[in-house]
């Protein structure tokens, strides 16, 4: 009996998914088109040498957009280090110098030589000079 | 579409409208003003977005950073001489249909300072003002009736025929003249096309 019952076309498995794909992309599609075409009919394009330029707070835009700034921040680790984290080194050093061994005067002297060494380049590169 | 056909339909339970009206009602309720404040006046304003006011409840609490993505400028504080250039090439770089409203005495006509030798007499005299809100400064509540008055013209604009607005008028510029800040204030001092002196009005 089960030989005589019509006979359903033959669906692919995956035509569900092509239906729903095709529904989403419609789905999306009007609303845009419909605003597209709103905007063409009710909001005409007014261009303007002032409307196109760039905005910079109101200010007239100067200059090129690219330029490189050398920022140069190693500079001011330099001298950070130098005059600040050093004093905080030399403070108890030359508290404790009486009592400190050779080893250890020796070890605060080539910490000393290596900061010394940043000044000298800090001063030839001119930082330290005020302008 | 008839007011009275309407209204007579809408007593059956039909709710009938415009492209138009819907257009507006959308446009009215989405009015995103620049964030921008000159003076005194601009604290106000800011009263007026946040919780106590709620500016949120006309739909203008996105207050845009930049003038591509705002509809309305609110001139909050006296405008200098100094400012005015900048004020007016914000207005046009704001994308139409754009409203102003003219926040307080300064604003207006340039109140208390008037006599200043470096304050501009009302920012009317270079770019249209659609509200004009008196006080020195307004309270919250007098902007949000500005609001609500600006509202009031974007519902009633048309789309077609002669008196729709400027922008959709293809012979009218998108973009008022810049004053130049010269040596004696600013170069024109005022926009005549925009601006109509009402000492001249008056006089005929």
């Amino acid at each position: 009996m089960g030989n005589s019952l019509p006979i359903a076309p033959v669906e692919h498995p995956w035509a569900t998914i092509l239906v729903l794909l095709v529904a989403a992309f419609v789905f999306g599609a009007i609303p845009l088109s419909l605003a597209w075409l709103w905007a063409k009919l009710y909001s005409p394009a007014k261009p303007g040498l002032q409307k196109n330029a760039t905005y910079e707070c109101g200010l007239e835009a100067k200059g090129d957009a690219w330029v490189q700034l050398d920022v140069s921040y190693y500079l001011y680790a330099i001298v950070f280090l130098i005059f600040d984290v050093e004093a905080v080194f030399l403070l108890p050093f030359a508290a404790a110098f009486s009592g400190l061994s050779l080893a250890a005067c020796i070890a605060m002297l080539v910490f000393l030589l290596l900061l010394v060494e940043g000044l000298v380049w800090a001063c030839q590169k001119g930082v330290l000079t005020w302008s | 579409m008839d007011q009275d056909l309407k209204t007579e339909l809408s007593k059956h339970g039909i709710f009938a409208t415009t492209f138009e009206e819907l257009y507006n009602w959308g446009r009215k309720n989405s009015v995103w003003p620049l964030t921008f404040g000159l003076a005194c006046c601009a604290i106000e304003m800011i009263a007026t977005t946040m919780a106590r006011y709620d500016l949120a409840r006309f739909g203008a609490e996105v207050f845009r950073p930049s003038p591509r993505q705002a509809d309305l400028m609110i001139v909050s504080g006296t405008v200098t001489k100094k400012m005015a250039p900048q004020v007016v090439r914000l207005y046009n770089q704001m994308p139409e249909p754009k409203y102003v409203i003219a926040m307080g005495a300064c604003a207006i006509s340039g109140g208390p300072f008037r006599d200043g030798y470096n304050v501009l007499k009302g920012i009317d005299r270079f770019i249209p003002v659609d509200v004009h809100i008196p006080g020195c400064p307004p309270r919250p509540e007098a902007l949000i009736h500005a609001f609500m008055a600006l509202q009031e013209q974007i519902s009633k604009q048309q789309l077609t025929g002669e008196s729709r607005p400027r922008h959709l008028k293809q012979e009218l510029p998108s973009e008022f003249p810049v004053p130049e800040f010269g040596e004696h204030g600013l170069e024109p001092a005022q926009n005549d096309e925009v601006f109509h002196n009402p000492l001249k009005v008056l006089q005929g």
